[in-house]
């Protein structure tokens, strides 16, 4: 493994098998009647998140400490940067307190990259989403969720629909799934999908109805309105009618197709609330995967040397 | 890594009849199979483990469960070396709790593994007894842990190197002993 996770692309296909493979040592913690490993002791794990979040902070947070680590969280809100401090002067505080990963979830695409090539800290940089860019740990624990119910990726068709331009999620599960052997298609309205969305290793449509009859797995995006300051599309009712994931539509879903969507749902917008709610939605498990997926990531980043040294002769 | 010298200590024959005898002496020590839980350590320690207990359950016809049990993320050494790969733990469905476990392991070296599959069973629950089984003991521990039911105690010097292969894992059940290569002197080497 490498010392930063930045991109979902960065991961090679061993790399992306291991952390998927670990998490699944890692999720059956969850059966046990103490749910901690002493893998991080002594280790510090700071949480800097400049925009809200709810799903990812937490996760995070259980992450580590499930790993013993020590956690700080930072919130922009209520702390220096609202008077104006700048990334690399909260980095440097952080450096000096020792921190030794630094999560990090920013407005501006490219921050955690900053972070990490800057020389700012020694830690490892995670990016727990960075603008409309990546958030490699949300690909992760979506692709395990569907290696779960699904097998092996290679070859399975998943179709991501909606909101593709102001994703970090699309991105980063189109880099990941791709590396895994699946086929994506992305789906929305052409003001939707980004420019330069040829070079993607994946397919466009402009149409659902013609691409979920064959996918594995539906990943419905959120419509994003904080990042919307011009108008995409007429109005929430069409986006709904077009791309809108509801009983009607799926009902035209192969039988072991799955649903998922990252979260925070926009329900009666992106999704139907009885879709949601229905039996091939595994948003819920999606969310206590993430917990998984991110001591996985935690474990492989943190709990070796920084330094790789030589194996001795011998080790098995 | 270059392989001098290297002498058979134990071979099929050998391992076979060592683990018949390690099975008659555990159901001999605990007074029958009742409440046994046999937890081989990966890699080798695992498939040891699920041979112990069919002979006992060939011996007295009772099923005792057996399982996993990965000690990566208890070990002592995580930070000297690359993050590792965790091992699969498994462990049956009744859990720790009241058993008398029997820790299985290929070899006992430092003693260091051993003490971090203690640690791990313990956030597993509270099993009335531990006990630990090995198909050989090396010599040169580190910690004061010793081993309850031993397949061949092997003398060596840390300059050897005691390989075990099982045929679950390598093809064929051997034990070998290799001289002359750089075994480290610290850590699990084997």
């Amino acid at each position: 493994m490498r010392r930063h996770l930045l991109s979902a692309g960065d991961l090679s296909r061993e790399d992306a098998v291991l952390v998927l493979d670990t998490a699944e040592e890692m999720r059956s913690l969850a059966d046990r009647p103490i749910k901690k490993l002493p893998a991080l002791r002594g280790r510090t794990v700071v949480n800097l998140f400049f925009e809200d979040s709810t799903r990812t902070r937490i996760s995070f947070e259980a992450a580590a400490k499930r790993l013993s680590a020590d956690v700080i969280n930072f919130a922009a809100k209520g702390s220096s940067v609202s008077k104006g401090e700048s990334l690399k002067d909260t980095a440097l505080t952080l450096q000096a307190m020792g921190a030794d990963a630094i999560v990090v979830r920013h407005h501006s695409s490219g921050a955690p990259h900053r972070l990490a090539s800057a020389q700012w800290t020694h830690g490892s940089v995670i990016n727990a989403g960075d603008g409309t860019h990546e958030h490699p740990t949300q690909a992760l624990l979506d692709a395990f969720t569907m290696r779960r119910h699904l097998g092996d990726l290679d070859g399975r068709r998943v179709t991501i629909v909606g909101d593709v331009l102001h994703s970090r999620v699309a991105r980063s599960n189109a880099l990941l799934l791709s590396t895994l052997g699946a086929e994506v298609t992305l789906v929305g309205p052409p003001t939707l999908l980004p420019v330069g969305v040829a070079s993607w290793p994946v397919h466009t449509s402009y149409d659902l109805d013609s691409s979920i009859v064959k996918s594995d797995a539906v990943m419905m995006l959120r419509v994003q309105r904080e990042r919307m300051n011009e108008s995409f599309f007429p109005s929430a009712r069409e986006y709904s009618r077009r791309y809108g994931l509801d009983t009607r539509r799926m009902a035209l879903l192969p039988d072991h197709t799955l649903v998922l969507h990252p979260g925070p749902m926009n329900r009666g917008m992106e999704i139907s609330a009885d879709v949601a709610d229905s039996t091939r939605s595994v948003i819920v498990e999606q969310v206590s995967n993430g917990v998984a997926v991110r001591m996985a990531v935690l474990y492989l980043l943190l709990s070796g040397s920084n330094v790789p040294i030589e194996t001795p002769v011998g080790e098995s | 890594m270059p392989a001098p010298a290297a002498r058979v200590v134990l071979d099929e024959r050998d391992i076979a009849r060592a683990l018949t005898r390690i099975s008659h002496e555990i159901l001999e020590r605990n007074r029958g199979p009742a409440d046994l839980l046999v937890l081989g350590i990966p890699t080798r320690g695992v498939p040891l483990a699920r041979r112990l207990a069919a002979r006992i359950d060939e011996v007295e016809g009772t099923v005792v469960p057996s399982g996993a049990l990965d000690v990566t993320m208890y070990r002592d050494d995580l930070r000297l070396r690359p993050a590792r790969t965790l091992e699969h733990t498994d462990i049956p469905h009744a859990g720790v709790d009241g058993k008398t476990v029997i820790l299985v392991d290929d070899v006992l070296f430092s003693g260091r593994t051993i003490r971090a599959a203690l640690d791990a069973l313990n956030n597993l629950g509270r099993p009335r007894a531990v006990r630990l089984a090995v198909l050989v003991d090396r010599g040169h521990r580190e910690l004061p842990i010793r081993a309850d039911f031993v397949g061949k105690n092997l003398p060596t010097s840390l300059t050897e190197e005691v390989r075990v292969s099982v045929a679950e894992v390598d093809g064929h059940d051997e034990v070998l002993i290799a001289t002359g290569s750089v075994a480290a002197a610290t850590g699990e080497a084997r």
